[in-house]
């Protein structure tokens, strides 16, 4: 079986978020990298397939600028045996969706994290199922191949459903689909040497365009209540917040 | 500009996220139509109405009672296209998300989620999406003739004015690939308010030392009809259901009233909860970040404090 893991390389969950160039641009400065938290995931899932099902290859796929290489080589490290770049900013989800696209096919299983933590779009899924005609289902806590078919656990609101699809198919994986694996050093020395292709876009027009970031505005002090005046909150929740 | 509304309804009704996308809608100021998928009450669809739809496309295949995205991206794509609208509204939901992603690819449209508010429109068509899981905002142009926009809650204001829509049939032929995905089962909580949509929130911590004690945080939630909410590692050690747990790698919730007991208030949990309007926090340790974050703060024990608090509610509500 062949799998692609598509990642993205997002500010740690860490980060304050700041910008530069006149509100154009995140300011990177002391911002750390990583390869996004719900991609962990899939990648995580990725790998526990390969290890139960010999033959089973592992690809990984980013499409960004030669700044991500570092994350990538982070997921060949993980386990996964190479990886395309896709040589371009991801300006936009249906941007990317086109670049997935052009490389996934041929595989059997395309697995993503449900949300990019930049953009929190989650849609780039159901984007990539729909140009190639493939089922895509997210977010997914649970993942199991029973021959052609696959059986998932999707969250929805309040609840959770059990969906069925055959193979190939396309998946936003969460947790607890797997549990996230951390390189070991073995794993570190071999990422080094595998292969890392680079690839060009493929056109697309771009449908949006970025104007300007804006930062949400500064949240005002806290009123602290002592402990034996429950009263006084509530009067101030109904009559100074009015949110009651 | 004419839009297209995609409803989602609840016990026939529509949710209240889906009227805030019809009043989102009504606000750009041309005709709104809405489209309801499945089986669904005559009364149910005059209402949207109410919120700005002057003609609502009834899709009653029993087929989709079910909410297959494929199959609905491939009805509501059909319905984009007949009625000529402009712009597709939809509220962000599990369903709604992916069906308006696969929408936007079919009709050639921009596509833009998470938006926050009404569009700029005095020059081009901008609009305010939330990114880095609510920690900023970005402008973005959608430059095509068709746009998709899915909006966040508070997004619109639900105001009632208009009167009674017009229902018109609605039917497309759909084929097997459009049920390229089966829904075997769900199982879905009955009788709470749900998390993303509840106006209060009241949340519990690694604080709160068990599941045995959340019968405090859910007298509470009773009192204020809220939903109750949770940090990840209470849903990691299983004291609360995964659904509940609150941040960035969970649910964002955006209530008027974010209530966090027992909660040391890290950047990932803020990042789910920044979106409310008024937060309180209850917290032992006077030194707990989430102060810095908090409207109003409560430095004492949960367990003495918030049965307190209930009581106190109780008795002014
Ligand atoms: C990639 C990543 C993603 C993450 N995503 C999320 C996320 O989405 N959501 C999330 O919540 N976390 C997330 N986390 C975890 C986050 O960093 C924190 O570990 C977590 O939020 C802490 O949970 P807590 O506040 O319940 O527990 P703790 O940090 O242990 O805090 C418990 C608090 O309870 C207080 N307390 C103890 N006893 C009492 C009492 N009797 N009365 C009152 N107060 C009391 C303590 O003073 C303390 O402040 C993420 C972490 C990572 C690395
Ligand atoms: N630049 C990218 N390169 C590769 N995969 C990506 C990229 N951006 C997003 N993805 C994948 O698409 C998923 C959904 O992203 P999004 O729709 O942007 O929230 C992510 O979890 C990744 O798996």
């Amino acid at each position: 079986m062949k799998i692609l893991v598509c990642i993205s390389h997002v500010p740690d969950t860490t980060s304050k978020i700041n910008f530069t160039d006149n509100n154009t641009k995140l300011d990177a400065a002391g911002v750390q990298f990583i390869i996004g938290p719900y991609d962990d995931y899939a990648l995580a899932r990725a790998i526990e397939l390969k290890e139960a099902n010999p033959g089973t290859t592992v690809t990984v796929l980013n499409v960004g600028t030669a700044d991500t290489e570092p994350t990538i080589r982070k997921a060949l490290a993980i386990g996964a045996d190479d990886a395309i770049r896709v040589n371009a900013e991801p300006v936009d989800s249906f941007f990317v969706a086109s670049q997935v696209a052009e490389h996934a096919k041929g595989f059997d299983l395309i697995l993503m994290g449900r949300e990019s933590i930049d953009y929190n779009s989650g849609v780039v899924h159901a984007m990539v199922g729909d140009l190639l005609g493939l089922p895509s289902v997210s977010p997914v806590m649970k993942l199991d191949i029973e021959g052609a078919k696959v059986k998932m656990t999707r969250e929805i609101e309040g609840g959770k459903e059990q969906v069925e699809a055959s193979l190939p198919l396309i998946a936003g994986c969460q947790e607890p689909i797997a549990e996230w694996k951390i390189p070991n050093m073995r794993g570190i020395m071999s990422a080094k040497t595998k292969p890392l292709k680079v690839a060009e876009p493929v056109t697309v027009a771009a449908s949006v365009a970025l104007s300007k970031f804006e930062l949400p505005a500064p949240k005002g002090a806290v009123k602290m209540i002592p402990a034996d005046a429950v009263a006084e909150l509530v009067s101030k929740l109904k009559n100074e917040a009015k949110v009651l | 500009m004419s839009a297209l509304v995609f409803i989602e309804t609840s016990e026939g009704k529509a949710k209240k996220s889906s009227q805030e996308a019809l009043c989102y809608a009504r606000a750009l100021g041309g005709p709104v139509t809405a489209i309801v998928l499945g089986p669904a009450d005559a009364a149910g669809l005059q209402d949207l109405g109410k919120y700005g739809a002057s003609k609502v496309l009834h899709a009653a295949n029993p087929k989709l009672e079910q909410g297959v995205i494929q199959a609905y991206a491939t009805v509501i794509a059909k319905a984009f296209a007949d009625e000529n609208a402009d712009v597709l509204v939809l509220a962000n939901s599990s369903l709604a998300t992916p069906v308006a992603a696969k929408v936007a690819i079919k009709s050639g449209a921009s596509f833009a989620s998470n938006v926050v508010e009404l569009p700029d429109t005095g020059n081009g068509f901008k609009v305010k999406r939330s990114i880095y899981t609510g920690k900023a905002f970005c402008w973005q142009e959608l430059k095509n003739a068709k746009k998709v926009l899915v909006i966040k809650k508070n997004a619109a204001e639900v105001t009632e004015s208009g009167s009674a829509a017009t229902i018109t049939p609605y039917e497309v032929a759909l084929t097997d690939a459009d049920f390229n995905t089966t829904i075997l089962s769900s199982e879905k909580a009955t009788g709470h308010v749900l998390l993303p949509e509840a106006e209060i929130v009241v949340s519990g911590g690694r604080g709160m030392k068990g599941p045995e004690h959340w019968g405090i945080l859910e007298d509470l939630a009773k009192v204020l009809h809220a939903a109750t909410g949770c940090s990840k590692p209470v849903s990691d050690i299983g004291w609360r259901p995964h659904h509940e747990h609150v941040g960035q790698t969970g649910v964002k919730v955006a209530p008027q009233l974010y209530i966090a007991v027992g909660i040391s208030g890290a950047i990932q949990h803020l990042a789910g909860v920044n979106s409310s309007k008024c937060i309180v926090v209850i917290n032992k340790d006077p030194e707990a970040p989430f102060f810095k974050a908090a409207d109003y703060g409560i430095v004492g024990d949960a367990f003495d404090v918030v049965p307190k608090l209930t009581e106190a509610l109780k008795a002014a509500l």
